[in-house]
């Protein structure tokens, strides 16, 4: 459905908006929107915009694929844990994504360009129903859920984070994969010209995740598509990337273009670039430390003092028992 | 004149302090304070080492020979970022347990090479006054030049801090060994001049 209207954006109503949306992406997005391709009201920052945003009115450009719209219908804290949260400014203020850069405040500076619609997701390998996704598509017949989790990266500081998404077993049930279909690989969009960190050799490109069965298909296991109530900003991912709580946050692959079913642990981009430091289960244990950093303890980002890590980041009940007789001093 | 030169340079490397101090207690460090303060004074006592690696050299290639009245107090602002970041590592990040930080210095080897640098610098800073130049005689060049190891230790520590060497602790390594291999140049061709020298004489 189309709504052909200019957007009349005074700009004393983009103030607010403008410290979550860079102007040259605010612009992106006006532009798109005043060739009348899009439904204004999406992009639109007034009350009235929000109100119109259901998924229903989603413009060609989707809903998922545009960069922080409020989201609706989720299901709220389907899952928390009982700790303050991190702020906006701090999740999307201090990123780890080499794509954009090596220093924190990169991917916020440098991630403007990145096109996140139309957005495709290929699902292929060891499955039944193989399938090229545009991510509405994918994301719109499941559920959304708001998921509190902490995520805890390898350089020992971590965040509670509101993300919103779907159980990823719910993407793996839909694409059927046979009985031979052990192992999940997730690739990242390869785009130099938008993710100047990949015209360096920082990492093999594109970056490459995976998950055994069994992890990919743990209920804590999701696709964010959101956090704090609206769509991802690239700098955390946009539009759709992995969240596994338990595991290292260089696990939790951002901007995925490919889910694959394969029968052997796939590789693994900070696997290939230091197998000493990385392993392919990097499961938060706070006795092993391969990497230089001392996993026993770690920073929250807005606290000050060190706190102790936790045993799978915290999420032990719910996972350990997927590691019973794995010996997790050599599978790091 | 000399005296306003001096005074402006003193206070010039004290700027990037200054400007730290402001930050923090303005609210204005990043969203990792911490890291913020680390990164910076662990930068600065890096870049003051470089600049004292290069007094030398420069003379050498320029002849402009008054750059040595710098070099003592560049050396000496190494040593103050060095002890900056050495706080901040021990009074902020590890919050004084030393039992950890111990055990960082033993097995991190980044830490290692970091606390290596820092240790060396002390007895320099201290043989830094004119009096004790005059009491070592030729054993005060001997004993100073152990800023070579500092320098080789804190590019090594920077380059095992990060997780992809690229980029800046690349750039400060190849700079040092850049400084450091003019000095083994040198000291090459003089002692080749030297011989010929020699004979004739």
């Amino acid at each position: 459905m189309l709504l052909k209207r200019t957007p009349d954006i005074a700009s004393s109503e983009i103030t607010d908006e403008r410290l979550y949306v860079k102007r040259r992406e605010f612009m992106r997005i006006a532009a798109t929107a005043a060739v009348g391709a899009a439904a204004a009201p999406l992009f639109a920052c007034s009350d009235e915009a929000v109100g119109a945003s259901a998924p229903g009115l989603a413009s060609p450009d989707g809903l998922f694929g545009a960069p922080n719209l409020p989201l609706s219908g989720y299901k709220e804290k389907a899952v928390t844990v009982d700790e303050k949260l991190n702020t906006v400014d701090q999740i999307t203020g201090y990123n780890n994504f080499y794509e954009f850069g090596l220093e924190k405040d990169d991917p916020k500076r440098y991630s403007g360009n990145l096109k996140t619609s139309p957005w495709t997701i290929k699902i292929d390998g060891l499955c039944n129903k193989p399938a090229d996704y545009q991510i509405d598509d994918l994301i719109k017949p499941i559920q959304l859920e708001e998921r509190i989790y902490r995520l805890r990266c390898v350089e020992a500081w971590s965040m509670v984070i509101p993300w919103i998404g779907v159980p990823l077993s719910k993407i793996i049930e839909r694409a059927e994969p046979t009985g031979k279909a052990t192992f999940v690989q997730f690739t990242t969009v390869l785009r130099p010209s938008q993710m100047p960190g990949q015209r360096d050799s920082i990492l093999e490109w594109p970056y490459v995740e995976g998950l055994r069965m069994d992890e990919a298909k743990h209920p804590l296991t999701i696709l964010a598509v959101g956090l704090y109530g609206k769509t991802l900003l690239p700098q955390n991912g946009a539009p759709i990337r992995l969240v596994v709580p338990w595991k290292y946050g260089f696990k939790s692959i951002k901007s995925i273009v490919r889910i694959r079913f394969v029968d052997k642990q796939p590789d693994t981009s900070w696997v290939l670039q230091n197998p000493d430091w990385y392993g392919f289960y990097s499961n938060v244990n706070p006795n092993v430390n391969p990497v230089r950093w001392d996993q026993s303890r770690e920073r929250r980002i807005g606290t000050f003092l060190p706190r102790p890590t936790q045993m799978f980041n915290g999420y032990a009940d719910q996972v350990a028992s997927m590691y019973t007789g794995l010996d997790l001093r050599r599978n790091f | 004149m000399q005296k306003a030169a001096k005074v402006s340079v003193f206070l010039l490397c004290l700027t990037p302090f200054v400007w730290l101090v402001t930050r923090t207690l303005t609210g204005r460090l990043g969203i990792n304070p911490v890291e913020d303060l680390e990164l910076t004074t662990g930068i600065w006592s890096l870049r003051f080492l470089v600049l004292t690696l290069a007094i030398t050299p420069v003379r050498r290639v320029t002849g402009w020979n008054r750059l040595i009245r710098y070099r003592r107090m560049l050396g000496l602002f190494t040593f103050f970022y060095a002890c900056a970041h050495f706080a901040v590592y021990v009074g902020v990040d590890q919050y004084f347990a030393f039992a950890l930080i111990l055990k960082d210095v033993v097995k991190r080897p980044f830490i290692t090479m970091g606390f290596t640098a820092f240790v060396l610098m002390i007895p320099l800073a201290l043989t830094s006054t004119t009096g004790w130049i005059r009491r070592l005689g030729k054993r005060w060049q001997l004993l100073h030049r152990l800023i070579y190891i500092c320098g080789v230790c804190a590019s090594i520590h920077y380059l095992w801090k990060v997780k992809v060497m690229i980029g800046s602790p690349v750039y400060y390594a190849v700079t040092v060994a850049l400084l450091l291999g003019f000095r083994l140049l040198w000291q090459l061709r003089s002692s080749k001049l030297l011989k010929p020298q020699r004979v004739t004489a």
